[in-house]
């Protein structure tokens, strides 16, 4: 039987070019994401281009009591389940309406949590299994221009650490991708300095080859990691006069 | 977002705002907006003040493995469906010289191939597709379901609004090769005579030397093929007989320096290219990409004109004066020296359509670097075209006049009487229908 995988966030181009790279080598996919009418399409689609079994199931990060429900209606959970979930927001709305905060916090750490929780309990119990999420590298220093959607990913990326040390001892493999910018969706207009930006298809691979070879922590392109050095390693005094 | 943006011939280059498009509807706010796909076109076509790329809308929606009917989004490449289709047995129905294009851009644009003779255009094998319309409204449309719209949507260059999904139909075969025949013709009298004898060939097509005079004008190289079935395949081709890649790309990094291209390059390129066959006649059994498709082996070839970039010129004359044209104007090209490096020649079969290109003729296609005097030299020919009641192929113009497109194209006013219903408020529109006033400017 063939590997099966379960990407949440399932529209987002960066999960879409994962879900191709499975496809192409054969896995098995379930889809899962808000927007069923997206979902169906681009299981349809993976299934004509690659004959694999491809399913969809609406999950709402938004809304965290329909998670056991959902999860649990899958026949069995995949053997590997891949977040690519995530929510920049307007930060600048953020700040005065709730609303907006709550979204941008619960879609990137909150409703992660939740779902993740439960797949995790589930691998715990069956000692095996691969959990692939993807964080930013706005996690890793809170900057004024988006200290909102930094403060979930850095708070994903403290929930990742923690799980793959509660986990490792149970034959179950929690993997942190750290991108930096990647040129998507939902930083479309943006403008993002080239060499800095990874396209959806490099991050893909970044994640396909990390669950092949176990790895931890992977930062999708090599420069992020020592960038994120810096800024970390800039004094507070000064930081918080520099604009970033 | 705000960018440059030019078409396959690097010609005209347009200062715009570029946004996916995923299949959403269009705000209302939009003014002068046109699709675009993979920007094969040469000139115009697919640029205006706003372009709604359809690149992200490529999804294969729905595939009948016993018809071989398949539904799909616009942004699809023919590319991508020979990836994927081949494999399983089927073919495209019509493909042009590349297959770099989207199925949205092949049904505008109404695509023809080396079968147009035998299977028509694209559009004749299309069912259905859906369309979002200036004002919103998506609807279906097909030979029998909002016909006007749809016949004007087939060949009607993006301007009846935005192609969303299209139904139609592929063509089963047993392998991905084709048996070819080339045939060496010494002038413009054999290689007509070699078309009219070989018609029954399902493709058939001929490079042709437009700069050599005398006894060997119009020498060219006939080429025909059909699909091979499996016994007609050598024991190794039999062992992938569905393959749908073969060979590596070439690309081409830089945009070449102008002066690399001159009368004697060409003449000493076609010379040599007309004499790579040493033998008359070659038989030989080729996979599909290189027969289909020579040269989208050398990617980014149109940059081998340079920085400037390059017109072609394809054009098309009615079959009682093809002959007596052809002579005229590849005579006119071949005194001012400034011809392609390979022009392709190639008979149409009967077409009925609104503002599709091809008729029953003989159509050549031609390409010319940028430089000072060509369009008033190209203006000249185009007098020769109208004159010969022949036209000129839109989705390769960059630069023809208003009157010229109403003059040779019979169905133009029609076509502008259907964009006035469906377009009233000019809000889908291309450079190119500007300046051939199919919409006021």
């Amino acid at each position: 039987m063939n590997q099966r995988v379960l990407l949440i966030g399932a529209t987002s181009d960066v999960a879409k070019a994962c879900a191709y790279i499975y496809a192409e080598k054969q896995y098995n996919l379930v889809l899962a994401g808000r927007k069923p009418d997206e979902l169906q399409i681009l299981a349809n689609d993976i299934k004509i281009r690659h004959n694999v079994a491809c399913d969809y199931l609406k999950i709402d990060l938004m809304d965290s009591n329909t998670h056991a429900e959902a999860i649990n209606s899958l026949p069995t959970i995949p053997d590997i389940t891949l977040c690519f979930a995530g929510y920049l927001g307007d930060h600048a709305l953020a700040i005065n309406n709730w609303a907006e905060a709550e979204r941008i916090i619960q879609t990137n750490y909150t409703g992660v949590v939740s779902l993740i929780n439960l797949v995790a309990n589930h691998y715990e119990k069956q000692k095996k299994g691969t959990i692939a999420i993807l964080s930013s590298v706005a996690g890793e220093r809170g900057r004024q221009s988006n200290y909102l959607y930094g403060s979930a990913k850095a708070g994903l990326t403290a929930y990742l650490s923690g799980l793959r040390n509660r986990l490792a001892s149970q034959g179950v493999h929690v993997i942190s991708v750290i991108p930096g910018f990647i040129d998507t969706r939902m930083t479309e207009g943006l403008k993002l300095p080239k060499p800095l930006t990874a396209s959806p298809h490099q991050v893909a691979q970044a994640v396909f080859k990390a669950v092949k070879k176990k790895k931890n922590i992977v930062y999708v392109l090599w420069m992020w990691r020592y960038i994120m050095l810096i800024i970390k390693a800039i004094p507070e005094p000064l930081f918080k006069k520099l604009k970033l | 977002m705000k960018t440059t943006v030019s078409n396959w011939s690097n010609y005209p280059v347009k200062d715009t705002t570029l946004t996916h498009w995923r299949g959403e509807s269009i705000p209302a706010d939009r003014k002068n907006w046109i699709a675009r796909g993979l920007g094969r076109c040469y000139g115009d076509a697919a640029l205006s003040d706003q372009i709604l790329s359809t690149v992200k809308h490529n999804h294969i929606l729905e595939f009948n493995p016993e018809s071989g009917v398949i539904c799909c989004q616009s942004g699809v490449s023919l590319h991508n469906l020979l990836e994927v289709f081949v494999p399983k047995g089927w073919f495209l129905p019509v493909t042009p010289g590349t297959k770099f294009i989207t199925v949205g851009g092949a049904l505008a644009s109404d695509i023809h191939g080396k079968n147009h003779h035998i299977a028509g255009c694209f559009g004749d094998h299309v069912s259905s597709c859906t369309l979002l319309l200036a004002d919103g409204k998506r609807i279906r449309c097909s030979p029998t379901e909002n016909s006007e719209v749809f016949n004007a949507t087939r060949g009607g260059m993006g301007l009846t609004g935005m192609i969303d999904t299209v139904t139609f139909q592929l063509k089963k075969i047993e392998s991905s090769y084709i048996k070819q025949r080339q045939i060496k013709a010494q002038n413009l009298n054999e290689v007509l005579a070699l078309f009219d004898k070989y018609k029954s060939y399902t493709y058939s097509m001929a490079w042709i030397d437009c700069l050599k005079g005398g006894k060997n004008f119009g020498r060219s190289i006939m080429m025909m093929g059909e699909h091979a079935t499996l016994d007609e395949l050598t024991s190794k081709q039999q062992q992938t007989p569905l393959i749908s890649k073969v060979g590596h790309d070439i690309n081409m990094p830089i945009n070449l320096p102008g002066f690399v291209l001159n009368s004697l390059s060409v003449k000493a390129f076609n010379w040599l290219y007309f004499h790579k066959n040493v033998k008359k006649v070659i038989e030989n059994t080729v996979h599909y990409d290189p027969f289909f498709y020579p040269l989208d082996s050398i990617l980014h070839w149109n940059r081998m004109y340079g920085k400037k970039g390059f017109v072609q010129y394809q054009f098309v004359l009615p079959i009682s004066n093809s002959k007596e044209g052809l002579v005229k104007i590849m005579d006119r090209i071949r005194q001012k020296g400034w011809g392609s490096f390979l022009s392709v020649l190639k008979l149409f079969g009967k077409q009925e359509s609104l503002i599709s290109f091809p008729m029953e003729g003989y159509t050549l296609a031609l390409d010319f670097p940028l430089k000072k005097g060509l369009f008033n030299f190209l203006d000249e020919l185009d007098e020769l075209v109208l004159d010969l009641g022949g036209r000129i192929y839109l989705t390769k113009d960059a630069r023809m006049k208003a009157d010229t497109f109403m003059n040779s194209y019979p169905g133009s006013r029609e076509f502008l009487q259907i964009l006035k219903q469906i377009n009233p408020d000019l809000t889908v529109q291309s450079d190119l229908a500007k300046r051939l006033s199919i919409l006021p400017s």
